[in-house]
């Protein structure tokens, strides 16, 4: 009836009981707090029912932003083991625990923040910055989140109901096969995964489709902002390199759950063939997620700098360069797996000559700086700090393309070292720079700047206190994912400074907290109210009346004085985005208009169409949830009952006409009108 | 309009027959042994390239939309990717074998090392 | 100006099939990992039979002949539907079923006796990737055939609209995709297996 799951799935220790208790109070929390302020309607009808990707956008945010704390409590139990578990101690953790904890934490920073974030950031920006109202399919990006939340969901709940992987984030065979690992956490692992991961898949098709389809007129790919160039790059990588990861999966769950013999290590299969196409698709995968960083930078730096991009046709070609090049690279993830001198060579090569474009890209971004009126916000001071941090991880990486040196730190703490510098110092960076740059977008008021930079600070001292005695500690031969070693090593102190560095950058996490509570708390007036102020004291002026400190703001409906189209629209955002579509006539579209100041011509509105809410996307993730659940746990008719689910709800799906709604030329000339009043 | 204008019945036709014909000639080709190791391998491949692309310009019109030509572009950087995947994992698995050939008597052969 | 709705009939169409056809792009390369783990397990047969053992080539061949017929009686589908021509496009349609049924039972009954001989998909390596490589696009093909049924069964009900024509389209983009990649499964599996 219930598969293998029985009593024991729920036996705990200290560790996961502690876990449980934290996710157990938070959930309880949110539940008392709908429940007190009358929200769940709210909560369903603007929420989880919408298929509006700026809601989506926020969804995926949250998701991520719970998802990097699970991840950085994992962190902190590693880094103390690493530090107590020395000689006679034996730390907090048992091995098999430790185990699953960093194939927890890679799998989770990996797959739920940084691409929650590459998701969020898409879904906010994309529509708004190529002038368009949605995305190409809006249901099936909805059913894309909920699939994704659906994942985060599978490996938080292997904390209370059985167990995780313990074969690291990628869970090679053979020992993820049912020979070395009989229980259910690689299967929870493979489902977690492979759930996400369809999510992801059907997001770069669409998104894909919507950047070549649903641009403005008059923007030809050339003048598209350098973060959708980025996106686009990082969605041609998500769209050819996933159907690798589906596949690879799908073959570890096969001789898993059906007995073949594709990895094992007998009767014919061929571990080192996972090891290839894992790697086919993850070494795009890295770059799926650093593309869109790229991106954001590109955004930050030229709007800080009040200048506009430096050599703008060099960076789109940096881009693709990198989209080729990272398809050509991956055999240097197992350089020691034992290919011989030229295959070696080839990949070696290959992975060096893949820093040319990032240098490129990092030195235009320098140029634009030069000569422009340089502005040390928040969002630029993430720049900054990622310029010099990701520069000298990026160099380590080129230290280990050499397959002679590689052989030598090769899974040591070096490459951990290295690989941790370019997603925090890269993607991490760069999410946090995009969202404090944005979050005015969508929320009408600035976040606070010394709180920021106090996180900044922060996040960048503490990265390099965490990771710099990483670099060290590789290179004295220490290996990855080492859960005991013996004092006369020499390695402790190394270690207690690393864990001085977690702590440091959890005072970070800490002030990024407190700066969106103390911001929100005391935000700055609506931005309706500053242009109010400030057209008072354009009148006090013209009529020779003083005009006293506080009615001198700066106009606040443009924050940072943008240069692209997503800036144009006045707070708040409408749920159709532009009342009239945009015609575009050059790269930097609303920087050129704010300077020509043309004079708009009395708006032509039209009837704007726009898809109906619907539940549908979040009960297909419902369904593959239950595939999921019972695939992991032998529930086999669980299973059918959730693949018959999603079939189902798709057919209803497809079978109703009426998904759209309108909003009339009038209704929206009324909208816009009303927006324009309450300013 | 983005209309594809080419989808007609001669088209389909032509495809069908060009199909019967391909799947014909290498089924005849490989189960009589016209060739022999590498060279029918070869043959195979030439041939159901051939079917392949018939089949992609015939039946799935490729290449016949009008500009932007994304399904084109689409359908060649996919093409990229699997020459890429394909290839270079059997260069590489072959590769990996090569070294861990059992018996060590082949890897012994090819690098004259006698005992 | 055109009205409201051509224009987003017009570009719901072309948005809809230029998706469909990057998804099918993706399902290329799905397709391209198992023929690749095909190839680096093709040998390995731990002492078990091979292709050359294993297959029955008239078999195969009469496989091969059904599905290119039924992805070239779709394309009729299609254009009779185009057309305007109902009964005609539902009369083709009729037969793309019926031969993908015929596909498909002949497939399993090919799987059936691999497995009461013994040599399922837990005999060896070859025969794991041989099992996933073929039974994946079986799969495929029946999902397409439930597909067709839901298809046929929407225009049956609501007539030939811009919405179910749209999805013809679909369908039939990913019932010819089937038989591109049989033909290579046909080639790289069969042909070469008995080589």
């Amino acid at each position: 009836m219930f598969g293998r799951l029985d009593l024991s799935a729920f036996q705990h220790n200290i560790i996961t009981l502690g876990g449980i208790a934290t996710m157990g109070i938070a959930v309880v929390g949110i539940i008392a707090s709908l429940t007190y302020f009358k929200r769940w309607k709210w909560l369903w009808e603007e929420w989880l029912t919408s298929l509006d990707p700026k809601k989506i956008g926020v969804m995926y945010l949250i998701v991520a932003a719970v998802m990097l704390l699970r991840g950085g409590g994992d962190a902190l139990l590693i880094r103390m083991q690493q530090v107590l578990s020395v000689g006679d101690s034996k730390g907090l953790l048992s091995t098999d625990q430790f185990q699953q904890i960093f194939s927890a934490h890679g799998t989770i920073m990996i797959f739920f923040v940084a691409m929650g974030a590459i998701f969020a950031l898409m879904n906010l920006l994309v529509p708004l910055m190529i002038g368009s109202r949605d995305v190409a399919f809006p249901f099936l990006n909805a059913t894309s989140f909920w699939l994704f939340a659906t994942g985060a969901v599978l490996v938080n709940l292997s904390l209370a109901v059985g167990e995780f992987g313990a074969a690291g984030w990628l869970s090679y065979p053979p020992l993820s096969e049912l020979t070395y690992s009989p229980g259910v956490g690689i299967d929870y692992w493979i489902w977690t995964l492979q759930i996400a991961g369809v999510g992801s898949l059907l997001s770069g098709i669409n998104f894909l489709t919507t950047i070549l389809t649903m641009r403005a007129p008059g923007m030809t790919l050339m003048r598209m902002p350098l973060f959708i160039w980025s996106v686009l790059g990082s969605l041609a990588l998500i769209i050819f390199a996933f159907p690798i990861l589906t596949a690879t999966l799908a073959l570890l769950s096969l001789d898993r759950l059906l007995g073949m013999h594709i990895f094992t290590s007998e009767m014919g299969g061929n571990p080192m063939m996972y090891v290839n196409l894992i790697w086919a698709w993850g070494h795009p995968e890295v770059y799926i997620l650093i593309l869109p960083a790229f991106g954001v930078f590109s955004e930050v730096v030229a709007t800080f700098s009040q200048k506009r991009l430096f050599g703008y046709t060099s960076m789109v070609w940096a881009i693709w360069a990198i989209v080729l090049l990272s398809f050509l690279v991956w055999l240097h993830h197992f350089f020691t797996m034992g290919a011989g001198g030229d295959v070696n060579a080839f990949f070696g090569i290959m992975t060096m000559i893949i820093a040319v474009p990032t240098g490129v890209k990092v030195f235009n971004w320098l140029f634009t700086m030069y000569r422009g009126r340089v502005h040390f916000t928040t969002p630029m001071m993430w720049f900054l700090g990622f310029v010099m941090t990701f520069t000298v991880g990026g160099m380590a990486g080129v230290l280990m393309s050499v397959p002679a040196v590689d052989f030598q730190i090769h899974n040591s703490l070096f490459l951990v070292a290295h690989f941790h510098t370019m997603i925090v110092g890269g993607v991490l960076f760069g999410a946090f720079a995009g969202f404090s740059y944005w979050f005015p977008r969508f929320t009408g008021f600035r976040l606070n700047e010394t709180l920021g930079k106090f996180a900044f600070w922060c996040w960048q001292i503490g990265f390099l206190l965490a990771f710099g005695p990483l670099y060290i500690l590789g290179m004295m031969g220490a290996t990855r994912r080492l859960d005991h070693y013996d004092p006369s090593m020499g390695w402790r102190w190394l270690f207690v400074v690393a864990g001085s560095g977690v702590l440091v950058i959890g005072a970070g996490v800490g002030f990024q907290i407190l700066q969106i509570v103390v911001s929100v708390w005391q935000r700055q007036p609506s931005w309706q109210k500053v242009d109010r102020l400030l057209r008072i004291s354009k009148i006090k002026k013209a009529l020779g009346l003083s005009v006293t400190e506080n009615q001198k703001v700066e106009p606040a409906s443009d924050p940072w004085n943008g240069r692209t189209l997503e800036w144009s629209i006045s707070y708040p955002l409408p749920v159709y985005n532009f009342a009239v579509i945009p015609k575009v006539e050059g790269r930097d579209p609303f920087w050129v208009a704010k300077q020509t100041k043309v004079q708009p011509a009395k708006p032509a509105y039209e009837d704007i169409e726009l898809p109906k809410n619907t539940p549908i996307g979040l009960f297909i993730a419902g369904g593959a949830f239950l595939f999921g659940f019972g695939l992991i746990w032998h529930i086999w008719w669980l299973a059918t009952v959730g693949l018959i689910g999603v079939i189902a709800l798709i057919t209803i799906r497809m079978s109703d006409d009426n998904t759209d709604y309108i909003i009339t030329a009038a209704e929206v000339e009324n909208l816009e009108a009303q927006r324009r009043r309450s300013a | 309009m983005n209309k594809e204008s080419h989808s007609s019945l001669s088209s389909y036709l032509l495809g069908f027959m060009l199909s019967l014909l391909l799947t014909g000639t290498v089924y005849i080709v490989a189960t009589r042994h016209l060739f022999d190791g590498g060279g029918l391998v070869l043959v195979i491949m030439i041939l159901a390239l051939a079917q392949a692309l018939t089949q992609l310009m015939l039946f799935l019109h490729l290449g016949q939309e009008t500009k932007p030509r994304w399904k084109l572009g689409v359908f060649l950087f996919m093409l990229m990717v699997l020459l890429i995947l394909v290839g270079g994992s059997l260069w590489i698995m072959q590769n990996l074998n090569y070294n861990m050939a059992m018996p060590a008597t082949d890897t012994m052969k090819d690098e004259r090392i006698y005992r | 100006m055109n009205s409201l709705a051509s224009d987003q009939v017009m570009t719901k169409n072309d948005k809809t099939v230029l998706g469909f056809w990057i998804y099918l792009m993706t399902d290329v390369i799905l397709f391209a990992t198992l023929f690749a783990t095909y190839a680096v397990l093709r040998n390995n047969t731990f002492g078990g039979p091979s292709g050359k053992d294993l297959f029955n080539m008239p078999f195969v061949l009469t496989e091969t002949l059904i599905l290119l017929t039924s992805s070239f009686v779709c394309g009729l589908s299609v254009l009779a539907a185009r057309r305007g021509s109902k009964n005609q496009a539902q009369m083709w349609l009729s037969l793309t079923f019926l031969l993908g049924m015929v596909f498909i039972l002949m497939e399993i009954s090919e799987f059936h006796r691999l497995i009461v001989d013994g040599n399922s998909w837990q005999r060896s390596g070859f025969l794991s990737a041989f099992f996933t490589l073929v039974g994946t696009h079986g799969a495929h093909i029946t999902v397409g055939l439930i597909w067709l049924v839901v298809l046929r069964w929407q225009m049956f009900t609501k007539g030939f609209t811009d919405s179910t024509l749209r999805r013809l389209t679909l369908f039939s983009l990913f019932w010819h995709f089937l038989d591109v990649v049989w033909i290579f499964i046909f080639s790289i599996v069969y042909l070469m297996g008995v080589a």
